[in-house]
């Protein structure tokens, strides 16, 4: 594996910032059209309800209102994720959640759409709902989709019961009679949303012709596109989708809640319509992630080797069916090495939200739940938590919890470098404890486009199909730069739109570096094997006789020596008398994508009057394989520590007995500011992934799996009692007390 | 809506009582937000920022009178009135964020009729009088007689507080704000407490204030937890029957915010906390 890298690893300023600091970058809501109408939709203030029906006479008669839809307005298709995600978008017959959209109107202003939206008469028939996971698995519960029952699950489960999972090897039984201490517990965590700070927002322009022009705020348009043309019944060539700046997703734009809406409104008007969601909104009707009710036994024999484990998770994830408490399953004991262990995860549909991914999807809840109990054990049988960890760590050859063996993997590194970290010996002040946690996400590879285009001046222009949220433009031009042999500053890439590079999956899974990396990487390779090519066809001599150095061609064998090298700028200024314009490209589906693990280390002070928390510093370590621009994976791990600790301490969907949220703002749904925090430090660790010519595991997801359980940890510590819930409130903190 | 520039006091009052649905524009840090939920619909908004005097802070008989639309950052920045309030300034300026500071006012604060309005608790310790201007002219009120209930006032349909006064008082007293929310900033109060303590030359409590936030319909004086502490020097005694009153005269309501068991206890600990600050800001020692 390549070592001596160039241009990997430097920290160049970053590509698009300029247009963020000055404005100029256009976001959702910042594109505006001639003869453009403005959207709202209307909402459900039923947590289940019956749609009876719907009279949107005073509305289409008001002036200056274009078309109104409900429902009814939408066919039917055939895919049934798509079919969800349709009325998702747009109730039909049933309202299933607070805030469920139920109409939409297009108007000529704002003003106009607001005042037509009251002139909407909805007749609902409430029906019963449930918000709890527990209860809404309990058999008597109000069933919110009849038929769809997970296979294999038996009566002592209701119909939200969507699906089961189990994971493991050996027989936990048999670990826990080996085992000198046994913990289960029960815990609970709230539902948290990705709190990305620009609403999703799009404007959408579908012509009589049939054509479509579709801007949004997203992390995958082509998943855009897809749907939106399976839901309008388009081809997909004709719905051209472009995605806008990005003001944060975390997994929450990894799907449409407005855009097959704008669409129907815009064919409905003849006209663009623009739809912007309010913060309300976005809180009431764009996906959360799950909250989670789990049980978690582990046996320890004395010395901290773990003899099995057990855990039962299951996951509530709103309105439709769902398919995530897998990835919880599979992550809940990825950081052990163990001979025994089963998970298992029930996903189940309650009237909230329909679930979207948050970083990591389901990973900081299962993860929460064994790194407390590890913990617990860890104080009851007086052993050191680095120590036990390292004693049980998976590592390369470990058959996993899921299944697979690992190949090279950095947990070992981490928790070792965590010990030797002076944070892990610093003396602790009154009322403060230390809280230790592992965490582990897979990444992911999929399906990849890259088109790169060599200049006549020597520079490179390079079109990718994947939104840029996590720093991929600058990352994506450096493994350019980097392959090329040339500098960061001659290439620039750009996120191409739907129709003018091949398809790229969503901006998920810490993919991007990886999988567009390799394309990128692979159409370097193209473009330089052309160039060899030019560059043999000048020199007359055979192809095979050059090679690519350094950014230059050179003349091998026999003929080394005698032709001084002829670089990249030099081969292209002549390109358009030697054949033409010089490009590479690259479509591909890598699936070695290498996992990541993370090791985290708290302090928490705990107010014993008050049951206030205060992080005091916080140190993260984590295995990215190979840190492209270490700036923003710096960011990265800051930033996922971050929304963990948010996580923690004081996020959560807050729901009233009526089923109806009661916090949808930013006052009363606390994310972490500012002032709330210490500097995160970041510990970059580099274990190569093998599957990557320069060894990118991807690193935008694991930061965001040890916090909950580090603080959690952390407090129980201070205060001498633990918590099994999250968020750990002071409420809750001081009844704890 | 109508949108109108009031040039003095009397032509705002006037507006006031020809106008039903009128509403006051100061800094409209509040008003902004209720007209953006559709919570508020005016039908006239009587912008009151162009009126002579009440962007001021004057002195006045050795206390501070401090106009309606004086902005908390004009609060903070202000020396003297720091010096002399440092309890109601340090109120003042927890009210909303950095930017929002800029536009805030304290007496803006006070008619929003907020139980857990930052400034109110301040000002009730204080003993704030606020100037009250209405059709049959002006009058004096004192802060505490002002609250009614969550967004209510005793001020009629056609009155507005043109300014509120923060009284002299002696030279070994000293004021302290305290708010509990579970972040550090950018956030409502789930309890608070204001404390005005003016102490004799051997450090013993003489006169108290005490004045709790969030735990009840308004902002409310505990005389109890202020007799707690007169005759003391803040001994661990009497700071626990001043957060013993508090408790006792706290009666809040659960909400997302907090529970109520959880605000009565937090609103003693606030108390006794603001306390030991107004009593080393009074000069005395702990």
């Amino acid at each position: 594996m390549k070592q001596d890298f160039k241009v990997l690893g430097t920290r160049p300023i970053r590509p698009d910032g300029l247009d963020k600091v000055t404005g100029k970058a256009m976001f959702g809501a910042d594109k505006s059209v001639t003869g453009m109408l403005h959207a709202r939709v209307l909402r459900s203030p039923h947590a289940h309800a019956e749609i009876v029906s719907i009279d949107t006479s005073k509305a289409e008669a008001l002036a200056g209102v274009k078309a109104v839809i409900t429902g009814d307005d939408f066919e039917d298709v055939d895919n049934r994720w798509t079919r969800y995600t349709m009325q998702n978008c747009m109730a039909q017959g049933r309202a299933l959640y607070d805030g469920h959209a139920v109409a939409a109107v297009a108007a000529v202003s704002k003003k106009v759409a607001a005042e037509a939206l009251a002139l909407i008469e909805v007749t609902y028939k409430p029906l019963p709902h449930v918000t709890d996971v527990d209860e809404a698995m309990a058999p008597d519960a109000p069933v919110l989709h009849e038929g769809v029952k997970g296979r294999n699950l038996g009566d002592d489960v209701s119909g939200n019961t969507v699906g089961y999972y189990s994971f493991g090897h050996g027989d936990p039984e048999t670990g826990f009679a080996e085992a000198d201490e046994v913990i289960e517990r029960t815990f609970k965590t709230a539902a948290v949303h990705q709190g990305y700070i620009e609403p999703q927002a799009c404007l959408a322009d579908l012509g009589a012709d049939g054509r479509g022009e579709l801007w949004c705020c997203t992390q995958g348009h082509y998943e855009v596109r897809r749907i939106c043309a399976e839901i309008l019944h388009m081809d997909a060539s004709q719905l051209r989708v472009t995605a806008s700046e990005i003001g944060g997703g975390f997994g929450g734009k990894t799907t449409v809640f407005i855009e097959p809406v704008a669409l129907k409104l815009s064919q409905k008007a003849g006209r663009p319509v623009k739809l912007v969601m309010s913060r309300e909104e976005v809180f009431r009707a764009t996906g959360p992630t799950m909250s989670a009710s789990m049980d978690v036994k582990i046996g320890m024999a004395k010395d901290g080797r773990i003899t099995g484990a057990h855990a039962r998770l299951r996951y509530q994830g709103g309105a439709f069916p769902y398919q995530m408490v897998m990835l919880g399953a599979m992550s809940a004991f990825a950081a052990y090495d163990l001979e025994h262990v089963q998970a298992e995860g029930w996903d189940v549909m309650t009237n909230r939200p329909k679930m979207i991914s948050y970083r990591a999807p389901g990973a900081p809840m299962a993860v929460y739940a064994v790194e407390s109990v590890v913990d617990e054990l860890c104080q009851k049988l007086g052993l050191d938590p680095l120590d036990v960890r390292i004693m049980n760590a998976a590592r390369e050859g470990s058959k996993s919890s899921y299944g697979p063996t690992f190949k090279a993997i950095g947990l070992v590194e981490a928790l070792e470098a965590a010990k030797a970290h002076p944070h892990y010996s610093a003396p602790l002040a009154p009322n403060t404890g230390r809280g230790v946690s592992c965490g582990f996400w897979f990444n992911f590879g999929g399906q990849v486009s890259v088109s790169m285009a060599i200049n006549a001046d020597g520079t490179v222009n390079l079109i990718e199909g994947n939104p840029d949220i996590g720093g991929s433009r600058a990352s994506i031009s450096m493994m350019a730069a980097e392959a090329l042999g040339i500098e960061f500053d001659r290439v620039r890439t750009i996120v191409g739109d739907t129709a003018s590079v091949g398809f790229s999956d969503v901006t998920d899974g810490s993919r991007v570096t990886f999988a567009v990396g390799i394309a990128t990487i692979n159409a370097a390779k193209a473009a330089i094997k052309e160039m060899c090519k030019r560059a043999a066809m000048i020199w007359e001599i055979d192809e095979e006789s050059v090679e690519w150095i350094d950014g230059a061609a050179h003349a091998v064998g026999h003929n080394a020596g005698t032709l001084p090298p002829m670089t990249l700028a030099e081969i292209a200024a002549t390109s358009g008398k030697t054949g033409g314009p010089i490009a590479g490209h690259h479509e591909g589906a890598p699936d070695k994508a290498g996992v990541s693990f993370g090791v985290h280390l708290v302090d928490v002070e705990v107010d014993p009057e008050t049951g206030f928390t205060a992080i005091k510093r916080y140190t993260a370590f984590q295995d990215v394989g190979k840190a492209i621009h270490p700036a923003y994976v710096e960011g990265q791990i800051q930033g996922g520590a971050v929304q963990g600790i948010g996580w923690a301490l004081n996020e959560e969907y807050i729901y009233g007995e009526d089923g109806r949220l009661q916090n949808p703002g930013f006052l009363d749904y606390r994310i972490p500011v500012a002032s709330d925090l210490p500097m995160i430090e970041p510990v970059i660790i580099e274990v190569p992934n093998p599957g990557h010519p320069y060894g990118v595991r991807g690193c935008g997801e694991t930061a965001i799996v040890p916090p909950l359980a580090a603080v959690s940890n952390g407090v129980a510590r201070a205060i001498g009692a633990r918590l099994y819930a999250l968020p750990m409130s002071p409420p809750k903190i001081l009844k704890a007390l | 809506m109508r949108y109108v520039v009031a040039k003095d006091c009397p032509e705002a009052v006037a507006l006031l009582n020809a106008n039903n649905g009128a509403r006051l524009l100061a800094g409209g840090t509040d008003l902004l937000v209720q007209l953006k939920q559709g919570a508020a619909k005016p039908n006239i908004l009587i912008d009151i920022k162009k009126i002579d005097g009440f962007g001021n802070i004057a002195a006045e008989e050795g206390g501070f009178r401090i106009g309606a639309t004086v902005s908390g950052a004009e609060i903070g920045a202000h020396i003297a009135l720091k010096a002399a309030w440092p309890g109601v300034v340090e109120a003042v300026e927890l009210i909303g964020s950095t930017q929002v500071q800029g536009r805030a006012t304290m007496v803006g604060n006070l008619c929003n009729g907020s139980p857990a309005a930052d400034s109110v608790p301040a000002m009730l310790a204080a003993g704030a009088v606020a100037r009250v201007e209405g059709p049959g002219g002006a009058r004096d009120v004192p802060v505490a007689d002002l609250l009614k209930g969550p967004g209510r006032t005793a001020l009629g349909s056609a009155e507005l507080v043109s300014s509120v006064l923060l009284p002299k008082r002696g030279a070994r007293a000293g004021d302290a704000y305290l708010r509990f929310i579970p972040r550090t900033e950018m956030d409502i109060a789930v309890a608070s407490a204001g404390v005005n303590l003016e102490l004799d030359a051997g450090g013993v409590v003489v006169a108290a204030r005490v004045a709790l936030g969030a735990v009840a319909p308004t902002a409310i004086l505990v005389p109890e937890a202020a007799a707690a502490l007169v005759g003391s020097r803040l001994e661990a005694s009497a700071l626990d029957a001043c957060a013993t009153a508090c408790e006792a005269a706290s009666n809040p309501i659960d909400d997302k915010r907090g529970t109520a068991e959880f605000r009565t206890r937090i609103a003693g600990v606030m108390a006794t906390r603001a306390a030991k600050t107004a009593y080393t800001r009074a000069g005395g020692s702990l």
